[in-house]
């Protein structure tokens, strides 16, 4: 490009700000960043640009929402509530529905908006966490992306907890019974919560403040973080041709990914105004205002609070009384459910990627990830915690699903004890099974070929398909397969003394795991993997004596 | 004899055998099967005394599980004396009654054929003879656009929605039972359920629950029943989970979609 073409307004500002910012030398190196071509890369911007959604009919909300548990009489335009006590909060999202212009759309594009930045965080995070893209040097970004699903949700709790309706109040009581169940500071917490005896006059203000200001806050902070450090550390890629630890394959920034980037947002905004415009959500003038004698049945949170709400229903009705009956209650029926299943999953995410090292001994940087299957282990348990999570969710809905099947809704939560302690072990065997059943296909493929479907006749009568040789990019994708590291010296076969990290009891333990845990489970090279050496029918297709062909 | 193993094999033959077959079957039962309709209807054509005639019918369909003097039969039904007339119209217009086969709860189904206004009035008449109990409300207690909608609607919240859900969808209960969504139910069935508490619902009587309170809080009913819906699909009214489920299922497929899509077009070398 010769600079003869460039106008002059646009070369006088760009040579402007070049020399005073520096900007020229940044843009060349940062427009030329590559991003990968997979789909699947796309699912983590989702959650970005519902975010920039959730932000814009956010401010719009704002306008005409009050944030106060005044007592009004409702004088709007909706029928059946008119002349009905409630807080000021509820008639003004009333007001926002049906007396301000556009701005029943604006709250259900907000609410819908906001159920999809928690599920593109949760499909992304799965992207991340199958393909083992989380390992090093992408610890720290994985734990900002496990702060920011734990943000998300004390987002939407504080957000749907505002029009102050009945259904978002059985989620506030829930919260406060949490709250008070803490032990010792339990009652404390909640007094300093709610400025009093539930509900009080507060709460409602103080989620607000936290709503708009503090948690989205640092959810743009932890956003911003989270894009840098991936722009820094550049992409991981799927394995494939010409995809090395030392290069990305992909579009440049400019102009291509900034186009499909562009295009996405277009996508992701037209979804979200699609669902705002067709599908109503939380239509809280049926739900009436908040009183806390009420309750409907069929109360749920939204989706991603629905594993927790699973948990207490699920819950048996433990109590433990302390010193008597003076002394004090520990209610393990509101504690257990509110706190170990966010537990297990939560600490389980972010502790993932320090236990996996730790046990394999890999100090290695990855940049080309894993196929889900080439990992078993980790496919497996990943499995496992979606199944247990899962099962959560839908116990989340048991009233719902006995409704609608017509079974006991008793039976629905006998059957969900036994499933959620049995189910994921279930899932771990079956998917470990699977991921090693096609490692062997994997194996067969590059040992034998694929099905041609030209069937051969030999001089002698037999029948043969004959096998060619995978597409390059296929086989290089496969190729990419790499062992799961293991420790040096935890191997079974290992002779002699181990290393000095692996005595004691916990370092055996470690080295135990470590020896399950890597290693090649179905060699790429070894014939069929499965034991019975080198077939006839290979590549080519040359067969001759009396094995049949099976594949 | 060629012609006929052609027909036999024509591709359309199974189908007619079976059609055949079918038509076969269903002519025999309506054949074989009790024919008490006739026999009903001239009971109901009659303009004899209704607690006479009433009884007559309650000895035909309803005591064997009742009693032949509406005593209840242990393991099978209750006595029915005091329930009211209220309860029989309640019961048998909503088809609830005669149950077809017990369940954890009789479900509201198509009224039996000898179901009419005539003979809802005999049965209801035998069974307020036998010991009193509420009576059928007149139409204007039961007259939606003469109550107060939102007053219905406080008084709906606070004594109804714990079983029927926030606007009538209906909800499940333990052990199998659940209440029934108040969609199909008329205002003067809604009023009966409230007055003689059927199944699991338990009794609002005249002192907790005035009858004006009643008929406002079967115009809030039967006025959001009827209410279309401001922000579009109303997704079955039942809250977030039918929510949750379009988000991941309808939001995140097309998203999906649209990326991969996206991502599919290689870029030109230039």
């Amino acid at each position: 490009m010769s600079t003869g073409t460039v106008p002059k307004p646009i070369a006088g500002t760009s040579s402007f700000l070049d020399d005073r910012l520096g900007a020229g030398n940044f843009m060349r190196r940062n427009l030329r960043k590559v991003f990968p071509d997979h789909w699947s890369f796309l699912l983590g911007e989702i959650a970005l640009y519902s975010f920039i959604v959730l932000l814009l009919t956010g401010t719009f909300l704002t306008f005409f929402f009050k944030p106060s548990m005044e007592h009004v009489i409702y004088e709007g335009s909706y029928a059946p509530l008119q002349g009905i006590g409630m807080s000021a909060a509820y008639a003004s999202t009333l007001e926002i529905s049906f007396d301000v212009r556009g701005g029943l759309l604006m709250r259900q594009m907000h609410h819908w908006a906001a159920l999809l930045f928690v599920a593109g965080m949760m499909v992304h995070m799965l992207r991340v966490f199958f393909t083992g893209a989380y390992r090093k040097p992408r610890e720290l970004n994985w734990l900002i992306g496990v702060g920011l699903l734990t943000l998300a949700l004390l987002e939407g709790l504080t957000g749907y907890s505002l029009p102050d309706d009945l259904l978002s109040g059985a989620g506030l009581r829930i919260t406060e019974g949490v709250a008070i169940s803490l032990p010792l500071v339990g009652t404390w917490i909640t007094f300093f919560l709610f400025g009093g005896e539930y509900p009080g006059e507060d709460v409602i203000s103080r989620f607000y403040s936290l709503h708009i200001l503090l948690i989205p806050g640092i959810l743009l902070g932890l956003i911003s973080a989270h894009m840098i450090l991936m722009w820094v550390q550049k992409h991981t890629q799927m394995p494939g041709k010409g995809r090395t630890n030392k290069n990305v394959v992909g579009a440049p920034f400019y102009p291509a990914f900034m186009a499909k980037a562009g295009a996405y947002f277009m996508f992701t905004f037209g979804v979200i105004a699609l669902l705002g415009t067709f599908a109503q959500i939380n239509p809280i003038w049926l739900f009436g205002p908040y009183t806390p004698a009420d309750i409907s049945a069929g109360s749920q949170p939204d989706f991603y609070m629905g594993f927790l709400e699973g948990a207490l229903r699920l819950m048996p009705s433990w109590e433990v009384n302390l010193f008597g009956q003076g002394g004090g209650t520990l209610p393990l029926s509101v504690l257990i459910p509110a706190l170990v299943p966010m537990g297990i999953i939560m600490t389980g995410l972010a502790v993932y990627p320090f236990a996996e090292r730790w046990i394999t001994g890999d100090n290695r940087e990855h940049h080309v990830v894993d196929r889900p299957r080439n990992n078993p282990h980790r496919t497996a348990i990943g499995i496992s915690a979606m199944t247990f999570y899962g099962v959560l969710w839908l116990l989340g809905a048991n009233d719902e699903l006995s409704w609608v099947l017509h079974v006991s809704l008793n039976w629905t939560t006998y059957v969900g004890r036994v499933l959620v302690f049995v189910a994921p072990v279930i899932a771990y065997v079956v998917t470990y099974r699977i991921c090693l059943g096609l490692q062997r296909k994997d194996a067969a493929i590059i040992g034998h070929g694929v099905e041609s479907g030209v069937i051969k006749r030999l001089p002698h009568g037999e029948y043969i398909e004959v096998h060619v040789p995978p597409a390059q990019d296929i086989e290089a994708h496969m190729r990419g397969k790499e062992a799961v590291p293991t420790l040096p010296g935890a191997g079974n076969g290992s002779d002699g003394v181990p290393p000095k990290a692996l005595r004691g009891p916990i370092g055996r333990l470690r080295a135990k795991m470590s020896a399950a845990y890597g290693g090649e489970k179905i060699p790429l090279d070894d014939g069929h993997g499965d034991g019975h050496g080198h077939d006839d029918h290979a590549a080519v297709g040359a067969g001759g004596d009396d094995k049949p062909a099976v594949h | 004899m060629n012609r006929i193993t052609a027909g036999r094999r024509h591709p359309l033959a199974r189908y007619a055998v079976l059609l055949l077959a079918l038509g076969l079957l269903g002519f025999t039962y309506t054949l074989a099967a009790p024919t008490s309709e006739r026999a009903d209807a001239a009971i109901a054509s009659g303009k004899a005394d209704d607690v006479a005639e009433g009884k007559k019918l309650f000895e035909q369909s309803c005591s064997s599980c009742h009693g032949l003097n509406a005593e209840g039969v242990e393991d099978r039904g209750p006595g029915l004396v005091g329930v009211g007339a209220a309860s029989v119209d309640f019961q048998v217009s909503s088809g609830r009654m005669p149950l077809s086969n017990p369940g954890a709860q009789a479900p509201r189904k198509q009224p039996a054929p000898w179901v009419n206004d005539d003979t809802v009035r005999q049965l209801a008449a035998y069974i307020q003879s036998l010991g009193g109990g509420p009576t059928i409300p007149t139409a204007e207690q039961v007259d939606a656009s003469k109550g107060d909608k939102a007053k219905g609607g406080e008084l709906f919240r606070a004594n109804c929605i714990q079983c029927h859900n926030f606007t009538g969808e209906g909800g499940a209960l333990t052990q199998g039972k659940y209440a029934p969504p108040l969609y199909p139910a008329s205002e003067r069935q809604i009023y009966e359920a409230m007055i003689t508490g059927p199944q699991a619902m338990p009794v609002f009587n005249d002192s907790i629950i005035t009858p004006e309170q009643k008929r406002d809080m079967i115009a809030y009913i039967v006025g959001v029943r009827e209410q279309k819906d401001p922000g579009g699909a109303d997704l079955g009214r039942i809250g977030p989970v039918t929510e949750g489920l379009v988000a991941w299922i309808v939001g995140l497929s097309l998203l999906s979609l649209a990326a991969i899509w996206i991502t599919a077009k290689r870029r030109q070398a230039q």
